[in-house]
């Protein structure tokens, strides 16, 4: 009896323990964004989204910024989900379980532990000085497609191998050939997770600094771009700016905070509407 | 008219089929039996090759089908598979609307008639006894169907593309015994057009479905006879400890 009392005495324990660890992680999330919503608040107003900066970056918005890095997100994807997914259906699929395919899988993952600054020299060597794009849009969405690739391309891998084998063998009982069976078969049930691996990618793209620091983000520069050979303003790199090189860093401070709510917005909005979309798939699955 | 010659199988360097050579009747259901691992799926996917799909598999032998030899070389394996339907153990609907489940072997067949199809899926779902069931809700997707109805959905699926032979792999093993029945049912009413090969555990079903009974021991072919003499007279003593239960 006394021993279960104690073995009832230590989970107890045990599980409170677990609860404070998840509730301190939820904590610290919450605080950094009260921290920026409290911070960042003030200077929010229709004004600060939709207007060029002003007087040495001390006033005005940041649309420039805004758009800047609508227009990385979209271009990076436009190249790595594609890629990452036909690559991810490739291996998964139609390559033998040898040493060639345990290769590419390690050096997917190596490539996914290469520092984000890293990616960002290699953009400026290869596709802003070798390829000459200069310092532009393109350069900077293949620098961000390519961070992002293996994250896609192991989400994609994982999906489909999560895929039970009575699906494909059903289609292949039919007479469907492989591509018959990956393209209407797996692919829609394994949609939803390809999804997910995509909405982490947003998020990562539309966040980092370090590789479009050299390949495409600009100082000031208080224009719409008109071509995706354009230099852009970013919101990562503005924020940057602000807080460490701007021209009058006190009277920017506010506009810092406020960069950085509309940033951790943006992510939020295209999170949710991925997760909604993840949702109607499988949904459309089910019933 | 179906029939295994010398038949070998090798998953790597284990024998899991040992010299099987059987004819197997026309237009009647031959039910497989034997103890788990005795090779009798196995045997089942040698005739539409779905051993193909596993790595390390290797194949000696010959299977007849329709005077062609399916492991001959340059045999068009998807064409085959048209010809010999399937249905698993677990019901496997796809992601898909009744409708569409039914209509895909005929899309991947390359049929485009929509009319034409439409008119072979209420065929298919009324030979497979569902169409009462699903006939207002096509447009509904497959996991909306109970499992027995999912299964029926499966051999629908698998007669849409006009087979000859049904190949069946334990279909009724994960379903209640009313479902059960109907797939017993169902597969009497199929071998009036259909050559039908099941493997089964159960012997009590394969005693009332079928009209062989083959009986698998350690990947060899022990007995294979009318499915009355294997359950009251077999000649041999390892099949009648079989079936009277002493083992397996």
């Amino acid at each position: 009896m006394k021993g279960r009392t104690k073995k009832r005495v230590a989970e107890l324990i045990a599980f409170n323990l677990f609860r404070i660890m998840s509730a301190s992680i939820v904590l610290v999330l919450f605080s950094i964004l009260a921290f920026i919503v409290v911070r960042g608040i003030g200077v929010i107003s229709w004004d600060f989204i939709s207007k060029m900066p002003e007087e040495g970056m001390t006033k005005g918005g940041i649309w420039p910024a805004i758009v800047g890095t609508m227009c990385l997100v979209a271009g990076s994807m436009l190249f790595a989900f594609p890629v990452g997914v036909l690559s991810g259906i490739y291996i998964n699929e139609f390559v033998k379980d040898n040493w060639f395919k345990r290769f590419v899988k390690l050096m997917t993952n190596n490539l996914a532990g290469v520092p984000s600054i890293v990616f960002g020299l290699f953009g400026m060597s290869l596709f802003v000085n070798t390829l000459g794009f200069g310092d532009s849009i393109i350069a900077g969405s293949l620098t961000l497609g390519l961070l992002a690739l293996p994250v896609i391309i192991r989400t994609t891998e994982e999906s489909l191998k999560s895929i039970d084998k009575y699906h494909r063998e059903g289609s292949y009982a039919l007479g469907a050939t492989k591509i018959q069976t990956i393209r209407r078969v797996v692919l829609p049930l394994a949609m939803p997770n390809i999804i997910t691996g995509f909405i982490l990618s947003i998020g990562r793209v539309s966040g980092e600094t370090a590789p479009i620091l050299f390949t495409v983000a600009a100082y000031f520069l208080p224009k719409l771009p008109s071509s995706m050979f354009d230099q852009v303003m970013a919101l990562p790199y503005h924020l940057y700016v602000l807080s460490t090189s701007g021209t009058d860093m006190e009277a920017s401070r506010n506009m810092a905070y406020g960069t950085a709510l509309v940033l951790i917005l943006i992510v939020l909005i295209l999170n949710l509407l991925a997760n909604f979309t993840r949702r109607f798939l499988n949904k459309k699955i089910k019933q | 008219m179906i029939e295994a010659k010398n038949l070998n199988l090798y998953y790597g360097s284990f024998q899991a089929l040992k010299d099987i050579s059987m004819k197997v009747p026309e237009k009647s259901v031959t039910a497989l039996i034997g103890p788990s691992g005795c090779g009798k799926s196995t045997f089942l996917r040698t005739f539409n090759r779905m051993n193909d799909l596993i790595a390390g598999v290797k194949i000696e032998g010959d299977i007849i089908v329709d005077d062609m030899n399916i492991y001959a070389k340059g045999v068009d394996v998807d064409s085959l598979r048209k010809r010999i339907g399937m249905v698993f153990q677990k019901p496997n609907p796809f992601a898909k609307s009744i409708y569409e489940n039914v209509a895909y072997g005929m899309r991947v067949n390359g049929v485009n008639d929509e009319k034409l199809i439409k008119q072979t899926v209420e065929e298919s779902l009324k030979q497979a006894a569902l169409w009462d069931e699903v006939k207002d809700n096509l447009k509904k997707s497959a996991y909306a169907l109970s499992g027995g109805q999912q299964q029926r959905l499966c051999i629908a699926r698998a007669l849409a593309v006009e087979p000859t032979i049904l190949l069946m792999d334990e279909p009724a093993s994960a379903l209640d015994p009313i479902s059960t029945s109907k797939i017993e049912e169902l597969i009497h009413e199929l071998k009036k057009n259909y050559t039908i090969l099941i493997v089964t555990h159960n012997m009590q079903q394969a005693a009332r479905v079928s009209d062989h009974t083959a009986f698998f021991y350690m990947g060899s072919l022990i007995e294979f006879n009318e499915t009355k003499t294997i359950f009251t007279n077999p000649e041999n003593q390892q099949t009648q400890n079989y079936v009277t239960g002493r083992f397996g």
